[in-house]
C-alpha cells in the first residue's frame, strides 16, 4: 500500500469546459462526490456534533452493545463509538491533507525548478528521488515514530516528503517536455518573465494530473496513516480511524463489530478517492485529442457511391482466365473497420483481383488507396477492430473468408507468404535471426531442430547475406535495414509457398539497395514459380518486375490488365496521371476530378 | 555483462551509503529526546544527560556516524538497548520468515498478475471489464483491511487456516502452508491488481507490433505468438513494476505480520519502535535497503537475459 500510483499520463487537454463539471454527468463520481462531501462535513463539524466526550469512558459502556443513548455501542475502554467515529474523522483527514500539503509543496516546486533550470538541481534530486523510492515507506516512517515519537503531525508531514515524487516525477516530465515547446520561446522573446511562464504555460497543462494524482495520494496516506495507527503506533490520546481499528482488532474474538466502523470509514474514503479520480482520468482521456498510432487510414468517405466499372484489358489468353490458372480470386472484397460508438469505415469498398500461378501481379496505387489492407484481408491478418463487410476471398479453389479462422490458419505461412514494407519493425527485437526463422519451419513443416537451422542457413545464404552463421546469431538490432529485408524474404518463402504478398518491400530502404532486392525477389520467384503479388506505388517497379498490373484508387480497382496494355493504352484518368508522374515523356499532371471528389 | 552488474553494484552501494547516512542523522540527531524517550517523561535533565553519556550520544553526530559506519563495513551493527541481543542476529534470525512470505506474495502476484493481465489484454469484453473493475477494487482498498478481512472470513468463521502464528516448514510443511496462506494472499492481492493493469497495457501494445503480423503470417497461431513473442516483449515493463511492488510488499509486510501474529522483522520493526530501540531500528533499515537494492540488481539482470539491447549497453 506504499507504492506510488504509476503516474497518470494524461495529455493535456485545451478543453475549457471544467472537468469538474463533466464529472457531475457521470453517476459513480457523483456518488463518490457526495461520499467525499460528507466525509469533510464529518470532518469539519464531527467534534461539535459528537453528543459525548470522544475520550471519556464509562465501564457501563464497555463493549456494550448498540442503545438509544449510544447508538454504534462502546469501545474496550468504555468509549462511545460515534462520538470517536466522529471526532476521529477530523483528524484524520487532517493528517492525510497535511501529507498531501506538503508532497504537492516539495513535489511540485521541485520538480518545477530541476525541469526548468536543469543542470545540478536535476541531478541532485534524482538521487533524492532514488533514495526515497529505496525504502518502504512504513520503514521510514517507523524511523522516524522510534527518534521523534508518536506525533500524527510529523509522521505525515514525513510521509508528504516520501510522497513527493508522484508529482516531482509528474511536473519534471510535463516542464521538460513543454520548455521546449515553440510557445515558450516565444513567451521568453515577448519578454515575460520565468515566473509568469511557469505560471501560465507550464502549472496550466500539469494542473489536471496532480489534481488527480492528489486524490490518489489523498487515498494512500489516509490508508498509511490507518495503518501506522493500526499498529499501535499512533499517538493513543486522540482518537483516529485508525486507532479505533487497533481497539477493535484487539477485540476481534469478543466484539469483532468495533472493527467495522473504522472499516468502513478507511475503506469507503479511499475509495471514493479512487473513483474520482479514475473517473476524472477518463474524462480528461475522452476529451483529450486521440493520437491513435497505426489506425488504418480511412480511404475517402463511406458513403456508397455507384460503382464506376473496372476498365479490364484483354489479354493474351482470354479476358478471365482459366479457372485452374487462377490461384487468388478476389470478388468485391468490402473492408470495414469500426469506429468507436458510431459505425465503421470501409477502407476497401469492392475489390475485385486475380492472382493467377506463377505470375508476377502489381496492385499500384497511391498510399491510403487501401492496396495493403486488401493484402491483410487476402492474410487474415487486419488489424483489430478490421472486418470483411462482404465480398469473397478464394484460393486454389477453396474460399478462405467462409472457415473462420481456421482456414486462413491452413494457408498462411505454407502457400500464402508475406513479406512486409518496414523491415526493422517486423522482426521481433527480443529474439536472434535464426530462432525467428526456424520457429515457423518447425511449427508449419514439422521439421526438426537440425533440419530447419540448416534449411534457414541455406535460405540465408539464398538471399545473399554474406555470413549466414553470423546473421542466424545475430539479434535484429545488430543488422542493417537492406539485411533485414533480406531475412524477410528468406522467411516468407522458407515454407515454399505458392503465392508472396510482398507490401512496398522496397519503400523503406535505400535506393542503392532497393534494386538488389528486387532482383532477389524476380529470382526466388522465378526458381520456384510461385505467384508474387506486389503492392507498390512505383509504376518503375512495376514496369520492372509485374506480368499484370491493378490500379486501386480509394478504395477500388480501377484498371486491371497486362502491364503492356496498360503502359501502351491506360485508360482510366487515374491510371494516366500515375504514369505520367513517372515517364518523362509522358504529358502534364492533369488535375484530378474525380480523385478530388472523393478525398474531399 | 560482468561490467554491467559491477556498474549496478557500484550504483547499489552508493545508494545504501547515502541511505545509511540519512537514517542515521534522522535517528540520532535528537539525543536528549532518545534518552528521555527511555527513561520515560520524568526522568531529571542529570539522568538524561547521564543515558545520554553512557550510550555515547553526547558526541558530534558525524563522530558517531563514521564509528557506527566502520563497524557496520565490519558486519557489526551493535547491539539492541533493551534484549543485549546483538542487532546482525535480530535481523537475520526473522529475515527468513519475512522473505518467505514477500517472496510468497511476489510470486503469486507475478503469476496471477501476468494470467488476468494477458486474459484481459487478450480476451477483451467482458473479461476485461471484469480485471479493470477489480483492479480499482484492490487499489482502493488498503491491503490491511483486506487482511482483516481474511481473519474474519476464513480463520474465524470457517476455520480453514490458522489464524496467527506461525509454523516453521521445518518443524511441519503443512502447519506452515496453513499459518503462511492468508498473510501471502493478503500482501498480494493488491500488488496483483498492478502487475495486471501493467501487463494488459503492454501486452496489448506488443500485439499491435508490426513483427506479431509478420510471425503470424509465417503460420503461428495466435496463441503460440502471444505466448512466445509477446509476453517476452511484454515482460520487460511488468519486471520493472514488480521491482517496485516489491519495496511496497516489504513495507506491507509490516502490518500483515502484525495482523497474523508472525515474528518476522516487521515485528521485530513494530516493538523496536515502541520501545525506541534505535540501534534495532537502523539494522533494519539497512537490511531494507540492502533487500531492495538486490532486488532490483536481480530485475536489472533479468531484464539483460530478457532484452539483447539492455545487455549491450
Amino acid at each position: 500500500m506504499t507504492e506510488y500510483a504509476a503516474a497518470p499520463v494524461v495529455a493535456p487537454t485545451l478543453a475549457r469546459q471544467s472537468l469538474f463539471r463533466r464529472l457531475l454527468r457521470n453517476p459513480v463520481a457523483v456518488a463518490a462526490l457526495a461520499f467525499l462531501a460528507v466525509v469533510a462535513v464529518v470532518a469539519v463539524v464531527g467534534r461539535w456534533i459528537a453528543p459525548v466526550d470522544p475520550t471519556l469512558s464509562s465501564l457501563q459502556l464497555v463493549v456494550a452493545d448498540p442503545s438509544a443513548a449510544h447508538p454504534l455501542g462502546g469501545d474496550s475502554a468504555g468509549r462511545d463509538v460515534l462520538s470517536r467515529l466522529l471526532s476521529a474523522t477530523q483528524i484524520s483527514i487532517a493528517g492525510a491533507l497535511l501529507a498531501l500539503v506538503v508532497a504537492l509543496l516539495v513535489g511540485v516546486v521541485g520538480g518545477l525548478i530541476a525541469g526548468y533550470y536543469g543542470g545540478l538541481f536535476d541531478t541532485v534530486s534524482s538521487w533524492l528521488t532514488a533514495i526515497v523510492m529505496a525504502l518502504p515507506a512504513i520503514v521510514v516512517l517507523l524511523a522516524a515514530r522510534a527518534a521523534l515519537g508518536p506525533s500524527i503531525w510529523v509522521s505525515m508531514a514525513i510521509f508528504g516528503v516520501l510522497l513527493s515524487p508522484a508529482f516531482f516525477r509528474l511536473v519534471h516530465v510535463s516542464v521538460r517536455a513543454v520548455r521546449d515547446e515553440l510557445y515558450v520561446d516565444a513567451a521568453r522573446v515577448a519578454g515575460l518573465s520565468d515566473a509568469r511562464i511557469i505560471g501560465r504555460h507550464i502549472l496550466g497543462v500539469v494542473r489536471a494530473p496532480i489534481i488527480i494524482q492528489s486524490a490518489v495520494l489523498l487515498g494512500i496516506a489516509i490508508a498509511v496513516q490507518s495503518g501506522l495507527e493500526f499498529l499501535g503506533l499512533g499517538d493513543q490520546a486522540v482518537p483516529t480511524w485508525g486507532g479505533m481499528l487497533n481497539d477493535g482488532f484487539a477485540q476481534i474474538y469478543r466484539a469483532p463489530v468495533l472493527m467495522l466502523w473504522p472499516s468502513l470509514a478507511i475503506g469507503l474514503t479511499s475509495m471514493a478517492l479512487v473513483l474520482v479520480a479514475n473517473a476524472a482520468r477518463d474524462e480528461l482521456e475522452r476529451s483529450a485529442p486521440r493520437a491513435r498510432a497505426r489506425r488504418p487510414p480511412a480511404a475517402g468517405s463511406d458513403t456508397r457511391v455507384d460503382r464506376p466499372a473496372m476498365i479490364l484489358h484483354p489479354d493474351d489468353r482470354r479476358t478471365s482466365a482459366l479457372d485452374t490458372d487462377v490461384l487468388l480470386r478476389v470478388r468485391n472484397l468490402v473492408v470495414a473497420y469500426d469506429r468507436e460508438g458510431e459505425g465503421s469505415t470501409e477502407v476497401v469498398k469492392g475489390v475485385d483481383l486475380e492472382v493467377r500461378r506463377g505470375e508476377v501481379h502489381g496492385l499500384i496505387g497511391e498510399s491510403g488507396s487501401g492496396k495493403t489492407q486488401t493484402a491483410f484481408a487476402i492474410l487474415g491478418l487486419l488489424s483489430s477492430g478490421g472486418h470483411i463487410e462482404a465480398g469473397s476471398i478464394e484460393f486454389a479453389g477453396d474460399r478462405l473468408d467462409e472457415g473462420g479462422e481456421g482456414s486462413y490458419a491452413r494457408v498462411r505461412g505454407r502457400r500464402i507468404a508475406y513479406v512486409p514494407q518496414e523491415p526493422m519493425s517486423n522482426l521481433d527485437p527480443s529474439f536472434t535471426i535464426g530462432s525467428q526463422l526456424v520457429e515457423p519451419m518447425r511449427v508449419v513443416l514439422g521439421l526438426s531442430r537440425g533440419e530447419a537451422r540448416s534449411r534457414a542457413l541455406a535460405l540465408l545464404e539464398r538471399v545473399g547475406i554474406p555470413d549466414p552463421a553470423h546473421a542466424f546469431a545475430a539479434y535484429p538490432h545488430e543488422i542493417s535495414g537492406g539485411m533485414a529485408q533480406r531475412v524477410l524474404i528468406a522467411g516468407a518463402v522458407s515454407c515454399d509457398p505458392e503465392l508472396v504478398i510482398a507490401d512496398e518491400p522496397t519503400t523503406a530502404l535505400d535506393v542503392t539497395v532497393q534494386a538488389e532486392v528486387l532482383d532477389l525477389l524476380r529470382d526466388l520467384q522465378r526458381e520456384r514459380g510461385m505467384a508474387v503479388l506486389i503492392v507498390t506505388h512505383n509504376f518503375g517497379v512495376v514496369a520492372d518486375l509485374c506480368d499484370r498490373v491493378s490500379v486501386m484508387q480509394s478504395g477500388r480497382i480501377v484498371e486491371s490488365g497486362p502491364v503492356d496494355a496498360i503502359f501502351d493504352h491506360p485508360e482510366h484518368e487515374y491510371t494516366c496521371s500515375l504514369l505520367g508522374a513517372i515517364l518523362e515523356d509522358g504529358d502534364a499532371r492533369k488535375p484530378l476530378e474525380s480523385h478530388k471528389e472523393i478525398t474531399r | 555483462m560482468i561490467r554491467f552488474i559491477l556498474r549496478r553494484l557500484l550504483v547499489g552501494l552508493v545508494l545504501v551509503i547515502a541511505v545509511s547516512a540519512l537514517a542515521y542523522t534522522l535517528l540520532y540527531a535528537n539525543s536528549d529526546n532518545i534518552a528521555r524517550r527511555i527513561l520515560g517523561q520524568n526522568a531529571t535533565a542529570e539522568l538524561v544527560a547521564r543515558k545520554a553519556a553512557e550510550l555515547g550520544l553526547d558526541r558530534p553526530l558525524w563522530q558517531q556516524y563514521s564509528d557506527w559506519f566502520v563497524h557496520a563495513v565490519q558486519g557489526q551493527f551493535g547491539r539492541s538497548w533493551f534484549t543485549g541481543e546483538l542487532v546482525a542476529t535480530g535481523v537475520t534470525s526473522r529475515l527468513s520468515v519475512t522473505l518467505s512470505i514477500v517472496i510468497g506474495a511476489t510470486i503469486l502476484s507475478a503469476v496471477v498478475g501476468v494470467v488476468l493481465g494477458v486474459l484481459a489484454a487478450t480476451r477483451g469484453g467482458w473479461v476485461d471489464r471484469l480485471v479493470q473493475f477489480v483492479s480499482i477494487l484492490g487499489f482502493a482498498i488498503p491491503g490491511f483491511l483486506v487482511a482483516l478481512g481474511l481473519v474474519l472470513v476464513f480463520s474465524l468463521q470457517l476455520g480453514l487456516f490458522k489464524a496467527t502464528g506461525y509454523v516453521p516448514p521445518t518443524s511441519s510443511i503443512a502447519g506452515w502452508l496453513s499459518s503462511v496462506t492468508l498473510p501471502v494472499v493478503a500482501l498480494a492481492l493488491g500488488t496483483i491488481v498492478v502487475v495486471a493493469q501493467q501487463v494488459r497495457g503492454s501486452v496489448a501494445d506488443a500485439r499491435e507490433r508490426d513483427y506479431v503480423r509478420t510471425l503470424r503470417s509465417r503460420g503461428l497461431s495466435s496463441r503460440r505468438v502471444v505466448a512466445r513473442h509477446v509476453l517476452r516483449n511484454a515482460a520487460g515493463p511488468a519486471l520493472a513494476v514488480l521491482a517496485v511492488q516489491f519495496v511496497g510488499l516489504l513495507g506491507g509486510a509490516v502490518i500483515v505480520e502484525q495482523i497474523f501474529a508472525i515474528p518476522g522483522l516487521g515485528q521485530l520493526a513494530v516493538s523496536s519502535t515502541v520501545k525506541a530501540d534505535i540501534p534495532m531500528v537502523m539494522g533494519l533499515v539497512m537490511a531494507t535497503a540492502v533487500l531492495v537494492v538486490l532486488v532490483n540488481l536481480v530485475i536489472d539482470l533479468a531484464q539483460a537475459a530478457l532484452n539483447p539491447k539492455v545487455r549491450l549497453s
